[in-house]
Parts: structure tokens; C-alpha cells; sequence
């Protein structure tokens, strides 16, 4: 019954907007989706190719994660790109969220120049960012012989640095649908300043720091440009590993690197945006 | 919104540390490479800022000059590349079904969420010599050129695999790869806005479908437009890892330029002054949009 009504849906004319329709359009869309997928979708397939030349399919193997998950150098430079980025999600989160308050509150003289100064880490040219990184630390001496995890330290600063603006800017979306009535009630009926914020408008604010969190995440995590004049021998993360090896071949291995980096931050990006669709519910029911 | 004096506490617990911060960590690094810009080597550890504009002159140098247009140029095809073949994509999404558009959305995001350098990779593998587009027309034209004969044309010889990889053609197919969602985001978020029913009398008048896009569409889809088009253009004009993996030693950007001058020729004042340089033209590009984008809303 339902294949029938769907035939005969098929049989309607198109009306003129109906674009989506269209077969020129349907297609075209189709092509984009190839262009967009096949390389990433070769690049998984090829992982478990059981052929070191990478170019004709040989049957299924796992040798190559297993080659990835036992190469020490690329698991340190893991377990270094998951640390940095979980140090700057936190400090980009309480930065962020204190940007966005300070710029939704409050009337203060140069406050243009405050939010343009805030955006600018947004649209600066990573390049630009990076050597004035490399300059910077070179400049103020940053110790480079720390123990782990402290010499992380100036790659840390530098993801925070790029990350929290993007936070500020997530939370101070979320701020505005707050109704500053509901903080002054709170006052008048008795609670402190500090209650207030931690009562009242924190809790509203959740969604956007669990947003902006997941975006520091990711783009701490993937960051390659910036990272690659900060880092030095000992401090290798993730993406410039996989660079020095892409720049060497191009192998199964790689691709099983790869795809372990896109599966985890599949993942990450999966839980956060189902734990904020979650509290947006939540928050709207109250 | 509430002035400052009246919640001086608050308003120091909130604005300290990230203001701190934006100096100490941002405004000071950049401070400090706008200094090296009018500084010269004075000897191989040590940068003497003597106020000189050389830097600067020598960025004038032709050959800076034309890897800086370069540069442009390639940012431009790549933009109008994404234009083309991101306008189709943003108008079916907008048109399709309620069912399907999430969908198609999130099919546009996801490549955000992927790694530039895993998305870069996964293009080397096609693209090179024995990779598989390659692989994929060697097949075609081995299987489909005897077919040739039977219409009269003589037989192809062997084949021959294309250069793909390693010059201005990956450089640019790379960055429209990379930045094609950036294109079609804005404009989705632009022509939804958009009064279907104009486009309808546009029709019902006997316009055309395309006259219709060029007169009605798109002056109403303006400043979404040419907010795609500079968030496109600015990030493909400082561009590194892309021209840096996939191109060829004539296809460097600025951005390689810049990378070298600080990790490989040692030449840090005249790096500083060229990343300055990147710096002023992509905030121009901002100026540009800002102010057109204001002008739009003027009219409407």
C-alpha cells in the first residue's frame, strides 16, 4: 500500500520549487557528496587492505592497527594531543564563559575594542599565529627541557589562546536568551551575588560551555599549523606525527592512523552533541 | 546591560584573567613579530629593531610580489569554484524535504569535524600518479578504447597516467575540498531566509530559472554571499598545509613563504614583516565585507 502511494507521489509533476526534484539537481548534489566522501571513505577501506602499496584491494587485515597501536612514538604523540587538549578544553571553558559574561553584562568605555580584540584570534591567518607563537616563547625563553607533562606547557597556551574566543562567542549566543529578571528575583529574595551567578545563570549558560567545550576539544585536537612552530622534539602531538609520516609515504599504516583520529573524534563529537541536545530539553522544560 | 560601575566586584572577577590573557598570550606575541618587522639580523641569534622598512621593500621584490598574487589569484579561483558548485548544493538543501534536510546538512558539516591533514592526505592517495583517479581513467581507457576501432578511430596505446598531484591544478581541487562547506553553510543560512514567494512570482512572470537566480536570488542572498565568499577567501589565502603537501615547488603560497623564512632560512624580521603583510590583506578582506554587508542591509 505505501510503495503504491509512493508511486504515485512519484508521478506528480514537480512544481517549479520543488529544486530538490529536480534530476540536473538531485545529481549534482550526488557528485558533491562523492567529491566530499570518496577520498575519506577510500582512506578508511584502504586501512584494512591487506597490501603494503596501498592501491589494490587484497583482503581484510587489522595488521595495520595493530602496526599503529604498537608504534610507541605515534601512541606518545596520542597520549600528548589528548593531554593538551584536555588542559586547554578546561582553561578555554572557564576563559570563554568569563569572556562572554563580561561582554553580555556589562557597559564598559573601549568595549568595541574588547570584542575586537576577542574575535581577532578567530580570523588572525593560523600562519600569522603560529610564528608569533614560535617568536613569543623563543623570546621569553620557555623552558623546552620541563619533565612531562609541563613541557606541554607552550602548546597548551597556545591552543587556549586560540580556542576560548570561539567559546566566548558560543556562550554569549547562549546568553541571550536568558531573562535577566529571574537573576534579579533570585537577589531580591535574598541570594548573594556569587549565588546568583552559581544558582541562576550558570545553570542556563550549561549547554553553550558543554558546546563550547566540545569545540575546544576538536579544534585543539586537531590542530596541525599552529602546533607545528610550537612544538619541539620531545612535545610531538597527533596531527604533526601524522604529517612527518605523511610527508614520508603514503602507507596502510597512516590511513589506520588516520581513521583512528576520525573515529575518535566521531565519537567525542556524537556524545557532546547528544549530552547538549539533552540539556537543551531540559533547560527549555523548565 | 549594566555599566560597569555599578558591579565593580563582579565585573573585575569576570574581565581579569581573560583580558590577561588576551594580552599577555595574544596582543604581546603579535606585538612582539610586528617589532621583528622593522628590526634587522644583527647577528644569528639576535634581531636588533632599528625601525628600518627593508623588510617591507623587499617584500616588493617580483618575486615575493608574484607569489603574494599568486596567492590571490588562487584564493580567488578556489572561491569562485566553491561558489559554483556550492550554490546548487545550498539551494537543494533548502528546498528539500524536512525529512532530508538535517540530513544533507549534516553530510555538508561532517568533513568539518575530520582533520585538514587526514582530508589532505586522503587526497594524495587519489590524486597521485598510481592512485585512484588515476587507476579509475586508466580503466576506463583500457576497456573503452577498443571500443574505438568498431567506430573507424584507430586504437589508443597504452595508458598514460596523468601528473595530478605536485602543481596548481591539486593546490587548487585540495583548498575547494577543504573549504566547500565553508561556502555552503552561509549561503544555506542566507537564501532560507529568503522570501520563497518571490522567487515564485519571478517564475509565474516568465522569467527563466537562471534569470530568476541572477536577478532575484541573488541580490536578496547578497551579504550571505559575500560572508561565504570571505570566509572562503581568508582562510584560502593564508593557507599552508594544502600548497605545502599537495603542491609543487612552483605553487607556493605566501603562507610557505612565511613558514620558511622563520623555520628554514632563519630570516625572522622578513618573515614577520610578510605574515604582517597576510595579516593587512585579510583584514581588508574583513573591512570589505563588513561594509558591503552593511550596505545590503541599508538597502533592504
Amino acid at each position: 500500500m505505501t510503495m503504491l502511494a509512493r508511486l504515485l507521489r512519484k508521478r506528480e509533476p514537480i512544481a517549479p520549487l520543488e529544486y530538490t526534484r529536480r534530476l540536473w539537481m538531485r545529481t549534482w548534489v550526488g557528485l558533491v557528496m562523492f567529491f566530499l566522501y570518496a577520498p575519506l571513505i577510500t582512506l578508511v577501506a584502504f586501512s584494512f587492505n591487506d597490501s603494503r602499496r596501498n592501491i589494490v584491494w587484497r583482503g581484510f587485515t587489522l595488521e595495520y592497527y595493530e602496526k599503529a597501536l604498537n608504534n610507541a612514538s605515534l601512541m606518545e604523540a596520542l597520549l600528548n594531543s589528548l593531554t593538551i587538549a584536555a588542559l586547554a578544553t578546561v582553561a578555554s571553558v572557564v576563559l570563554g564563559a568569563l569572556a562572554a559574561v563580561m561582554l553580555w553584562r556589562f557597559r564598559f568605555p573601549f568595549k568595541g575594542a574588547a570584542e575586537g580584540a576577542m574575535a581577532l584570534p578567530i580570523v588572525v591567518p593560523e600562519i600569522c599565529l603560529g610564528v608569533a607563537f614560535l617568536v613569543f616563547f623563543a623570546k621569553i625563553g620557555f623552558p623546552t627541557d620541563l619533565p612531562w607533562p609541563l613541557n606541554l606547557g607552550a602548546i597548551t597556551i597556545a591552543h587556549i589562546t586560540f580556542c576560548f574566543p570561539f567559546v566566548a562567542m558560543v556562550v554569549r549566543s547562549r546568553l541571550t536568551s536568558f531573562n535577566r529578571e529571574e537573576e534579579e528575583a533570585a537577589k531580591d529574595l535574598g541570594a548573594t551575588e556569587l549565588q546568583a551567578f552559581r544558582d541562576v545563570l550558570l545553570p542556563h549558560m550549561k549547554p553553550g560551555l558543554v558546546a563550547g567545550a566540545l569545540l575546544a576539544f576538536t579544534l585543539s585536537l586537531d590542530d596541525f599549523v599552529i602546533t607545528f612552530f610550537t612544538s619541539g622534539p620531545n612535545t610531538i602531538t597527533f596531527p604533526v606525527k601524522v604529517y612527518s609520516m605523511v610527508r614520508f609515504s603514503v602507507t596502510p599504516e597512516v590511513n589506520a592512523a588516520s581513521t583512528l583520529l576520525i573515529v575518535l573524534t566521531i565519537i567525542l563529537t556524537t556524545i557532546a552533541l547528544k549530552i547538549q541536545s539533552r540539556m537543551g530539553t531540559v533547560s527549555q522544560r523548565h | 546591560m549594566e555599566s560597569w560601575r555599578t558591579a565593580k566586584g563582579m565585573f573585575a572577577a569576570v574581565a581579569t584573567v581573560p583580558t590577561l590573557w588576551l594580552i599577555g598570550f595574544f596582543i604581546v606575541p603579535l606585538g612582539i613579530v610586528w617589532l621583528y618587522s622593522f628590526g634587522t639580523n644583527a647577528s644569528l641569534t639576535e634581531i636588533e629593531i632599528s625601525g628600518t622598512f627593508s623588510n617591507y621593500s623587499r617584500a616588493l621584490d617580483p618575486l615575493y610580489l608574484g607569489i603574494l598574487w599568486k596567492s590571490i589569484l588562487v584564493a580567488a579561483a578556489t572561491t569562485v569554484i566553491c561558489i559554483v558548485v556550492g550554490f546548487p548544493v545550498a539551494l537543494a538543501i533548502v528546498f528539500s524535504s524536512n525529512k532530508w534536510k538535517p540530513w544533507l546538512l549534516l553530510a555538508i558539516m561532517l568533513p568539518f569535524w575530520t582533520n585538514l591533514l587526514i582530508r589532505t592526505y586522503a587526497l594524495i592517495a587519489v590524486l597521485r600518479r598510481e592512485g585512484y583517479a588515476n587507476q579509475s581513467l586508466g580503466w576506463l581507457h583500457d576497456n573503452l578504447g577498443g571500443l574505438l576501432p568498431l567506430v573507424g578511430l584507430p586504437a589508443p596505446g597504452a595508458y598514460e597516467p596523468l601528473e595530478l598531484l605536485y602543481n596548481n591544478f591539486a593546490v587548487i581541487f585540495g583548498l575547494v575540498y577543504v573549504h566547500l562547506p565553508f561556502m555552503v553553510l552561509p549561503l544555506y543560512a542566507a537564501l532560507d531566509r529568503l522570501d520563497k514567494s518571490l522567487i515564485e512570482a519571478s517564475l509565474d512572470l516568465g522569467a527563466g530559472h537562471f534569470r530568476t537566480l541572477l536577478a532575484i536570488v541573488a541580490p536578496l542572498a547578497a551579504p550571505g554571499i559575500i560572508s561565504g565568499v570571505i570566509i572562503t577567501f581568508v582562510p584560502a589565502l593564508g593557507a599552508y598545509l594544502t600548497p605545502d603537501l599537495l603542491g609543487g615547488p612552483d605553487s607556493q603560497m605566501i603562507a610557505n613563504v612565511i613558514e620558511r623564512q622563520f623555520k628554514r632560512a632563519n630570516d625572522w624580521p622578513f618573515g614577520a614583516a610578510l605574515s604582517f603583510i597576510l595579516m593587512y590583506a585579510t583584514f581588508i578582506a574583513i573591512a570589505f565585507q563588513a561594509m558591503k554587508s552593511r550596505q545590503a542591509e541599508a538597502r533592504q
